[in-house]
């Protein structure tokens, strides 16, 4: 008896669509939920996705029932819009449904192979694609394994092989000389990591990117224009705007919606030298929030201002040339005043972090939460275990194995070698 | 010229269990060794069982091997280990009297028809076309055979190390197994050495036991078999001491003489049986170190002091044992001493235990780099079945990781091979909550009978069992009460409606047997360790349910076979890192090939088409 999978099959990112798929003995079940009712076998149908009462996305599904399917399982497609917002809403109701599980690299076609739906030829020529994926994957990891996460990760495995060895040695050596009443230290070590686990959950979110939006910051020489550009996008008055160079001192935030991404624009104060000392402070600031936005547009009078800003272009920066109205002599250039140049250059923006959530990978990050929200139940399970003392020892070492094998698809796995290393390394055992 | 179906070479445990199962699945089976009055002999510690270890006999004596029915019958200090914690991790164990266990398992040999025990040294192999087809004894006549076990123990290449002196030999007063090493090597068999040890063996007159601790036997003693009611030997207590700062201190002073030490010894050692200079080194901070005083038997004198093997000369063993409490004044009867032997790279066998290479060829306990007379026992339960299979052309037997702890050990051993001595811990079965001692009947007997290998009595004692099982099993299932009427007799369950059945309290640590029965007369009706029974196999249930997926996948990739002749570099899309890691392998299934290291999904795609592309391995 196989388990059902799911996965976005489709691009990650934001798309027109976005199409997720289902495969396994569940998959109709699960689109009952979702949708009510159940479409016609192969017949492209408008549905209502909710979860509860929240509606999800109204979505094109269509039911392939085996064994005419890509896989020859039972496989529901999902036609999601596209934004990220709702495609990791539908993947968190799918991974709470029993028995469903977002999909290990390759297993649908693996699954396909298995049930005879491809032959070798189909299959080596999906090779490269099933590399190309889990290339993006490493390629993925390793971005991740070389930041923060990948550290926390770390030291949360070694306190979860910490908390399995005790338990294991308290099992596996109980006529030995180790420690008998290990349960206030896993204990200790379980509900840390619960906490953790919850918190990094939030944080970790998917949708955390879309959800606070990319910061764009505008930035160029006193009296550049910057303001009025501002105000053109906004159609409003959100900055202060006059003739008299530095008037904006400090940096106004404007919250724009961009293709559909939350998009912050920052107009910053002037930046040059000044004898003022707050002009100088909001310089300052400007050049900080400049620096750690997302993407920043430099707005120039003349090519040979770049380097008075005093902050460096970075790759997906804009460099657009202001007052088109007046004497346009570079190009692309954006007016304030008429609108000229705007859409173009708005477009461009949202078309470079539209690329960026492709490569981020929200899909990584989803697999990544719900490895960790599967951890915390595990971790909870072993901790409810573990209130009945050494009596289910043995019951909460399962939970922990199944909260390691949730890291694992952040780590790398967790080999019973390692547990008997740490008992073997801490505990002299061997009477 | 002799002829026999199956010949096994040893008489340890692994080799005694061979031959019987062998004789069992009806091969006409011959055991050579070198005097049949050491046949079953404890070279090591006098118990049987243990943590793993248990499980390993129980499972052995629900395919109706000897060593559970032995160690019943020898039993002097029966233990269940880890009686506070589930029954998933509860190991068996006894003390034996080495006599009684000794014989009793000569006693299987016995009148036996098609079940010969040879007297003599085999010191060859007959091989021809990579095939084998008898062996050679030292006396240079030949006996012919289909399969041939070998369980050679600690007698292949033995040397005896005490401090700087060092002597061939398979155990003390026994010699090696010379020849045998010398034409193993020679067939180009990847072999290595290993290292075991053993502590000095005390006379238990001198031993002052009135300042000492003591560890009674159980007052209701599990025993190993499923066919044992009750011990058959009278029960005693060991003794407990420790060693202290003044011991430490001369093994340190000692250390450069000890045989591991001084670098006579090139053999790896495991880290879970460390000699007592090892324990001294390792663990500095640790001021002592505990001593179980085993009594080899009823009317021995001879005392086992586990905990302190070492390879120290023998005038330092005197100083540092009667360094030790309660044994100021002890005789040493025979000094401590470690032994290093070849072993056979494990991953060069098939599952069924057959060498990869030679045709008909089995090995069998600690010459697959093993540790324990368990370890050793069940491997020679396969290896024995196996060969009667393949001399009377039966169905290969393979115990897989969700059925067995002897599948998980033969799996990883072939898969994995080892880096030390190899012992059963109940953590390397990652099925632990459903192969539990107390449930090997319900998962292997089926299979003996199926096999052939099960006696009719056996058989009988199981189907009622079962069949009391069941309808105890559907009583339980049908009665049902609700929180709040349990909440009457003192239960306190989650209020939340839901009825609960008989089965689900069951295994409650909070509920009793008396406050089911109050709820449910008609329950005291059924035989207690039925109950008990049905509680061990609820308690789990929730959680096996869960990883049946987990059981279901595994079965499907084992059942999924890669021929030996598979050719992974044909694979296009295959690196060629993966290429050369799987051609040096040669795993047997799509299973094995994913506990390589470096596996990706995509590559077992690739192999997986490839094998379901080639007709003509599809049914290889």
């Amino acid at each position: 008896m196989d388990d059902t999978i799911f996965a976005l099959a489709s691009a990650r990112g934001r798309s027109g669509v976005a199409v997720l798929r289902i495969s396994g003995p569940s998959a109709q079940a699960a689109l009952l939920q979702l949708a009510a009712d159940l479409p016609a076998p192969r017949v492209a149908t408008l549905k209502t996705l909710r979860k509860g009462d929240t509606v999800l996305d109204e979505a094109l599904v269509i039911s392939f029932p085996k064994p005419a399917s890509f896989t020859g399982e039972d496989v529901v497609e999902l036609h999601l819009h596209g934004g990220a917002a709702v495609v990791s809403s539908v993947l968190a109701a799918l991974a709470a449904f029993d028995g469903l599980r977002l999909a290990q690299a390759g297993e649908f076609t693996r699954r396909a192979m298995e049930n005879g739906r491809l032959d070798l030829a189909q299959v080596e020529g999906l090779a490269d694609l099933i590399d190309a994926e889990t290339e993006v994957q490493r390629h993925q990891a390793m971005r991740l394994m070389q930041g923060d996460l990948s550290q926390k990760t770390a030291l949360w495995r070694a306190d979860l092989l910490r908390a399995l060895s005790l338990l294991e040695a308290s099992i596996d050596f109980a006529d030995e000389d180790v420690p008998v009443d290990v349960y206030p230290e896993v204990n200790a070590l379980l509900q840390s990591l619960v906490a953790i686990f919850h918190k990094e959950v939030k944080g970790v979110g998917a949708a955390e990117r879309i959800r606070d939006g990319f910061e764009v910051a505008i930035l160029g020489l006193p009296n550049s224009g910057k303001s009025t550009l501002m105000n053109k996008i906004a159609g409003r008055e959100v900055a202060l705007t006059s003739d008299i160079a530095g008037t904006t001192r400090d940096v106004i935030e404007l919250r724009i919606d961009l293709g559909g991404l939350a998009v912050t624009l920052l107009d910053t104060a002037g930046l040059r030298e000044s004898e003022d000392a707050i002009e100088t402070m909001g310089v300052e600031r400007a050049r900080n929030r400049a620096d750690a936005a997302d993407l920043r547009v430099f707005l120039l009078g003349d090519t040979g201002e770049m380097e008075a800003l005093g902050v460096r272009f970075r790759d997906g920066d804009e460099i657009v040339f202001a007052k088109a109205d007046r004497a346009p002599t570079h190009s692309p250039s954006v007016s304030g005043l008429t609108g000229e140049g705007i859409d173009g250059l708005l477009a461009r923006i949202a078309e470079t972090l539209q690329h960026r959530i492709a490569t981020i990978g929200t899909a990584v990050k989803q697999r990544h939460m719900l490895a960790l929200q599967r951890a915390a139940t595990a971790l909870e399970a072993a901790s409810e275990q573990l209130s009945w003392g050494s009596a289910h020892a043995e019951l909460a070492a399962e939970d922990l194995r199944v909260a390691l094998r949730a890291l694992d698809s952040l780590i790398g796995k967790v080999d019973v070698e390692q547990v008997l290393d740490v008992i073997f390394s801490s505990f002299c055992i061997g009477k | 010229m002799k002829h026999y179906d199956v010949i096994i070479v040893g008489g340890g445990h692994a080799g005694a269990e061979a031959a019987h199962a062998a004789w069992r699945r009806g091969a006409r089976t011959a055991l050579v060794t070198h005097r049949f009055d050491r046949l079953g002999e404890m070279s090591c510690n006098p118990a049987i069982g243990g943590l793993g270890k248990g499980h390993l006999v129980r499972e052995i004596d629900a395919l109706d091997g000897l060593m559970g029915r032995a160690a019943d019958k020898s039993g002097i200090q029966f233990r269940l280990l880890n009686r506070k914690k589930g029954p998933a991790v509860q190991g068996p164990r006894t003390q034996a009297d080495r006599k009684l266990y000794r014989l009793a398992i000569q006693d299987e040999f016995r009148g036996r028809d098609g079940l010969d025990v040879i007297e003599a040294e085999v010191s060859d192999l007959r091989v021809e076309d990579s095939t084998i087809s008898g062996v050679v004894l030292g006396d240079g006549s030949e006996i012919l055979a289909r399969a041939v076990v070998l369980t050679t123990g600690t007698f292949l290449g033995g040397v005896i190390h005490i401090g700087d002196k060092r002597h061939t030999g398979g155990r003390m007063g026994d010699g090696a197994a010379v020849p045998l090493a010398a034409r193993l090597r020679g067939l180009g068999l990847p072999m290595g050495r290993l290292k075991t040890g053993t502590p000095p063996r005390l006379d238990g007159r001198t031993i002052d036991w009135s300042v000492l601790e003591s560890q009674p036997a159980d007052d209701d003693p599990v025993l190993f078999s499923f066919l044992s009611k009750a011990p058959s030997a009278r029960q005693i207590s060991c003794g407990i001491t420790h060693t202290n700062s003044q011991t430490h201190e001369i093994i340190q002073e000692n250390l450069s003489k000890s045989a591991m030490y001084g670098g006579h010894i090139d053999g790896v050692g495991p880290r879970y049986c460390p000699s007592i200079e090892d324990k001294v080194v390792r663990f500095a901070d640790k001021s002592s170190h505990q001593i179980f005083l085993e009594p080899e038997g009823l009317d021995d004198p001879t005392i086992y002091p586990n905990g302190i093997s070492t390879s120290l000369p023998e005038d330092v063993q005197h100083a540092y044992v009667r360094s030790i409490k309660g044994l100021a004044n002890v005789t040493i009867l025979q000094p401590g001493y470690a032994i290093e032997y070849d072993y056979l790279d494990p991953r060069a066998l098939s599952s069924t235990l057959e060498l990869r290479a030679i045709g008909g060829l089995f090995l069998a306990g600690q010459i697959n780099g093993t540790t324990g007379y368990e370890e050793a026992g069940a491997q020679g339960l396969v290896a024995g079945l196996n060969a009667a299979a393949l001399a009377r052309a039966l169905a290969p037997v393979v115990i897989d990781r969700a059925t067995g702890y002897i599948g998980v050990m033969i799996d990883d051993l072939v898969t994995r091979g080892v880096a030390e001595p190899y012992r059963m811990f109940t953590s390397r079965a990652e099925f632990r909550l459903s192969l539990r001692a107390d449930n090997a009947d319900q998962r292997l007997t089926p299979m003996g009978v199926a096999l052939g290998c099960v006696s009719p009595a056996r058989r009988a004692v199981f189907e009622a069992k079962m069949e009391a099982l069941n309808a105890a099993r559907t009583l339980c299932e049908m009665l049902t009460v609700t929180p709040k009427a349990a909440g009457y007799i003192g239960l306190n369950l989650n209020q939340d409606g839901q009825r609960r059945s008989a089965l689900e309290l069951l295994p409650r640590p909070d509920t009793s047997r008396e406050q089911l029965f109050t709820l449910w007369p008609e329950l005291a009706e059924i035989e207690p360790a039925i109950l008990t029974q049905l509680s061990y196999d609820s308690l789990y249930a929730s959680y096996i349910e869960r990883q049946a997926v987990d059981v279901a996948a595994m079965r499907r990739d084992l059942a999924r076979r890669i021929p030996d002749g598979f050719d992974y570099a044909g694979i296009v899309g295959l690196s060629a890192e993966l290429q050369a890691k799987l051609g040096k392998a040669r795993p047997q299934s799509l299973e094995h090939a994913q506990r390589i290291d470096g596996m990706t999904p995509a590559a077992l795609t690739l192999i997986l088409a490839r094998l379901r592309s080639s007709p003509m391995l599809a049914n290889a």
